[in-house]
């Protein structure tokens, strides 16, 4: 008996809780100096401490906890005076001490929220998610289990251990339930997510790449009957690897869950992996009895005890909401709502915004990275970001064809050509010998030729039916190799043929 | 020139009276010709303490400033990770692992020119009070063959009173450089804790943990304090100050006016009759010497076993959760097919030998959920009062003063079966680990019954080691007065040699 989500919603309240998990970009790792950059050989970056020898000790990266403080200020939390880090002991071959230092009863920051805001068939509505906590933590090693059909460790032939993730510092984000968001929890999941990712991009303390693995997000569902205050059984996706997905696996999770209680059946309280190829989730590890992590405090650390005066200091730096920030950017720019989120999803907002700061026109500035320039990012399988060409570059191209010394056909080649390394605009502009053909003498030898060549529509022009002289200019465009400024062929046109 | 102290050796090797290298070789000679029957030793690195004496020979006839104890060659415990030597922490898990890095008191070492001989035996992962739980078989006293040395630093003890080394280092988490020290007639200091760098000292319970130095004389001591003692960043709970002044205060051995406290709850029943008449002569030099004494009460000390052994397990099951075959030491079951848990679970039951588990057992009992807060956190507890009558007890006394053990050396065998009348040895030396404070333990005598020596133990404040130094070293030279010789000279003659 397969359910549709609209049914679903009719019988059952959903509650959502979310975990999100967020490596800081600190260059050194929690505990100890190694690097901390992605994508290294294996277990290049490893040191006693992280790999737990015999006799190590960690030490606070104090990078890390003011990172982790900014972090709790975004969210509005308040700043523990104290707070301790606590040893979760389990075994696991990519763990290296056998237990992981995190927090535990005593975490950093406490009691914050995130405001989200989702189209609803009402028009938009904010949704307030509660964080109860922010703590620190360190990532563990990775484990490759090579051989078996799963991937997973049971059935594996054997398995490689990369301890290079091994003490990257980890900041863990864990809302309270969020209830009464109704048929919009999916929406509202993903809101929560993005809004998130936004902040700590906006606080430069992590690369939030997703599928980068440096924001994860566990996210927890489970359905009562609507009226119901009553909880029912959770379970917890893992592996949502990025926004789209989270949205999904809350749905899927819903419907799941609906079908087993329609059914009459309980719901297994156990992890879930989120599929990306089929949107489903499978079974994964148990959680029906908890297990004893042995939680005490860490002995090798001393407590965080924060200075009052440099936490104001560091909430005096919070730059502001990146959703606020975005509003007022609509606004003073006055762009539809869609062109703005054309303009996120692309990730080009910042850029946009720089260019415009350096004195470019907003809907040029936008239709430049929007456009061309995501279109040459295309062809080259490259980010926007990763291109050679900058704001400062836009803005000085985008000036050039306001000057009238570039058309938008000629400022498309310099765009190319800053892209292709061959320097600045003006750098392109002269090495190529781009310039716009102005003079008259030579547009009015152009324009004879072509209304020569097309009598018939230049008598049309001649008569007073203006529309038909677009094809005459086109065609003189042509004639200059695109070169010539549309606006002047336009007018010498005209003038030429008395209007 | 074996049986010379190592301040004696320091002044010979700066005369040039003799080289580094005859002196290592001295005691690399001794060590062949009595270890086989002592057995303080893991392991000798003839080779690399040859060439350490040599490489300061050489700095020394450059004339290069050297510090005071260049040249003067010392036993490591094997809790200490040192670069490409084999650390085994008495265990079969670790067989053959060689460090690839100095731990900070083997940093400090090098630094200062001490030479390392070798790494001496010591229970399991430090836990014990007799060294015969090390997977490599027990040391034995030199004062009697047939007895414990004390532990868990059993090695460096024994490895001191037959003159096999003049200094060594030890750890002490419950009384295991001040026991073996009391048991074998020799001088032991756990310093606050905090005073000297963790970093590669093989964690058995953080919280209590402490490096420190062993030796024959008081003065010794201090010298290889100074010389490991210091701030490490590598160590979050290293102390970020100036070290005290030991070697200032052991020179002096200047008692006069202070006040040394008596803890009532630290004598009487329980303890060795010999101990106690030693204990009580030692006070009277002490009075004599110009000293005042009181006695002070420290109420809860009587739960300081019961908590240490919560808090120590505890602490301890996680720590050596690492041992599980993954990066290094023994891997046992690694056949075909064979599970990462299966090869964990083999590795450890194969690897520790029986105290360990027995404590990985209790303190992951301890820790379970449901029983947390009666066992550990009762223990946390606990620890707080012991710490607050320490407090109560120094506005009263300069120093605290106690037999360092109830008993003089057992036989080897008597308590092995018996883990808690092995536990209560250290009774008189736990509560200044739960309280993270300064503990010194030397020679004060021979006890009448059995002729074996005692140790006396003096406590001081965080970070006022000085204290201690002070009053060990006026006690020191009181019963060298009375008794004309080192208690050493009283020991029975091993190996033919002298």
């Amino acid at each position: 008996m397969s359910l549709t989500y609209d049914e679903v919603v009719a019988k059952y309240e959903p509650v959502l809780g979310l975990e999100v998990h967020v490596e800081l970009n600190t260059n050194s790792k929690m505990f100890c100096g190694c690097s901390t950059i992605f994508g290294a050989e294996p277990n290049t970056q490893t040191c006693p401490v992280c790999l737990a020898l015999p006799g190590a000790l960690p030490v606070v990266n104090e990078k890390a906890i003011e990172s982790t403080i900014k972090i709790g200020l975004a969210l509005n939390c308040s700043i523990a005076p104290f707070s301790r880090f606590a040893r979760k002991n389990y075994f696991y071959p990519d763990m290296p001490k056998n237990f992981q230092i995190s927090q535990y009863d005593e975490p950093i920051c406490v009691d914050g929220y995130v405001d989200v805001e989702i189209e609803t068939d009402e028009g938009p509505k904010q949704f307030r998610v509660e964080v109860e906590r922010v703590h620190m933590e360190e990532d563990t090693g990775k484990s490759l289990h090579v051989g078996g059909a799963t991937g997973r460790i049971h059935g594996a032939d054997y398995s490689l251990l990369d301890y290079n993730r091994a003490g990257i510092p980890l900041v863990e984000i864990v809302t309270k339930i969020v209830p009464a968001t109704g048929k919009y929890a999916p929406e509202v999941a993903k809101a929560y997510v993005s809004e998130l990712r936004d902040i700590l991009r906006g606080l430069g303390v992590s690369d939030v790449k997703m599928e980068q693995g440096s924001l994860r997000c566990d996210a927890n569902v489970s359905l009562r009957l609507i009226g119901s205050d009553v909880l029912g059984t959770r379970s917890e996706t893992k592996n949502v690897n990025s926004l789209r997905s989270v949205e999904r696996a809350v749905r899927g999770e819903m419907i799941r869950h609906a079908e087993l209680l329609n059914k009459g059946e309980r719901v297994v309280q156990e992890t879930r992996h989120f599929q990306e190829d089929t949107g489903l989730t499978r079974s994964g590890r148990s959680k029906e009895q908890a297990e004893d992590y042995r939680y005490f405090p860490e002995p090798d650390l001393v407590p965080v005890a924060p200075d009052a005066a440099w936490v104001e200091e560091l909430r005096a730096g919070i730059p502001e909401r990146p959703s606020l920030h975005r509003k007022r950017l609509q606004e003073a720019w006055n762009v539809p709502a869609k062109e703005m989120e054309a303009m996120i999803n692309a990730d080009v907002l910042g850029i946009v915004e720089a260019t415009v700061n350096l004195g470019a026109d907003p809907t040029k500035a936008r239709s430049w990275w929007l456009g061309e320039i995501s279109r040459l990012a295309n062809e080259r399988n490259a980010a926007i970001a990763d291109l050679s060409i900058t704001p400062t570059d836009v803005a000085e191209i985008v000036a050039l064809v306001e000057k009238g010394e570039l058309t938008d056909k000629l400022a498309r080649q310099v765009v190319e050509g800053v892209i292709a390394g061959e320097g600045t605009p003006a750098e392109v502009v002269s090495k190529r010998g781009i310039k716009v053909v102005n003079d008259d003498g030579a547009l009015m030898a152009a324009i004879e030729k072509v209304c020569a060549e097309q009598a018939e529509t230049a008598e049309k022009v001649r008569n007073g039916h203006l529309p038909a002289a677009g094809a005459l200019i086109g065609a003189v465009m042509k004639e200059t190799k695109g070169q010539a400024d549309a606006a002047r062929v336009r007018e010498l046109l005209l003038g030429h043929l008395g209007q | 020139m074996i049986r010379a102290t190592a301040a004696e050796m320091a002044a010979k090797l700066a005369s040039g009276e003799v080289t580094s290298v005859a002196l290592t070789q001295a005691h690399l000679d001794r060590i062949a010709s009595v270890d086989t029957d002592v057995h303080a030793f893991l392991h000798v690195d003839t080779e690399g303490a040859l060439a350490q004496a040599a490489a300061i020979d050489a700095k020394r006839a450059k004339g290069e400033k050297l510090s005071s104890l260049a040249g003067v060659p010392l036993a490591l415990k094997d809790v200490m990770a040192q670069k490409g030597i084999p650390t085994t922490c008495g265990s079969k898990i670790l067989e053959g692992w060689r460090p690839p890095y100095d731990s900070t008191v083997v940093a400090n070492l090098k630094k200062n020119g001490i030479v390392i001989l070798g790494k001496t035996n010591m229970d399991e992962f430090a836990m014990g009070s007799s060294t015969e739980n090390s997977a490599y078989g027990p040391t034995h006293n030199p004062w009697d063959l047939t007895r414990i040395p004390g532990g868990s630093g059993g090695g460096s003890s024994a490895a001191l009173a037959a003159f096999e080394a003049p200094l060594a280092i030890g750890t002490d988490t419950g009384g295991s450089i001040r026991q073996p020290a009391a048991v074998t007639g020799t001088v032991g200091v756990k310093p606050t804790y905090g005073g000297v760098s963790r970093y590669g000292l093989v964690a058995f319970s953080s919280s209590l943990d402490q490096a420190g130095p062993c030796a024959r004389t008081v003065l010794d001591a201090a010298l290889l304090h100074e010389a490991i003692a210091g701030h490490d960043p590598k160590d979050a709970t290293s102390i970020n100050a100036p070290v005290p002044q030991v070697v200032n205060a052991a020179k002096s051995g200047d008692v006069k006016g202070m006040k040394i406290g008596v803890v009532k709850e630290l004598n009487g029943d329980g303890y060795q009759a010999g101990v106690r008449a030693r204990f009580e002569e030692s006070l009277e030099l002490l009075a004599n010497a110009g000293a005042e004494i009181v006695e002070v009460s420290a109420p809860n000390f009587e739960y300081a076993l019961a908590a240490y052994y919560l808090i120590a397990p505890s602490e301890c099951s996680s720590n050596l959760a690492r041992f599980d075959a993954m990066r290094y030491g023994l891997r046992v079951g690694d056949i075909d097919g064979a599970s990462a848990e299966s090869v964990m679970n083999l590795t450890r039951e194969v690897g520790f030998g029986k105290e360990v588990k027995r404590r990985i057992i209790l303190g992951t009992y301890a820790l379970s959920s449901g029983y947390y807060d009666a066992y550990y956190g009762s223990a946390q507890k606990v620890r707080t009062l012991i710490t607050q009558d320490f407090n109560n007890a120094f506005t009263k006394a300069d120093v605290l003063v106690s037999p360092t053990c109830p008993t003089t050396a057992f036989k080897i065998g008597e308590k092995a079966n018996d883990p808690l009348a092995m536990y209560l040895n250290d009774i008189a030396t736990i509560p200044v680990n739960m309280a993270g404070i300064g503990g010194m333990s030397l020679p004060s005598g021979l006890a009448d019954e059995d002729g074996l020596p005692v140790g006396f133990q003096i406590m001081s404040p965080v970070m006022k080691d000085e204290r201690m130094y002070a009053v060990g070293a006026a006690l020191e030279a009181a019963l060298l007065a009375k008794w004309g010789v080192p208690i050493l000279d009283k020991a029975p003659v091993l190996g033919g040699a002298k």
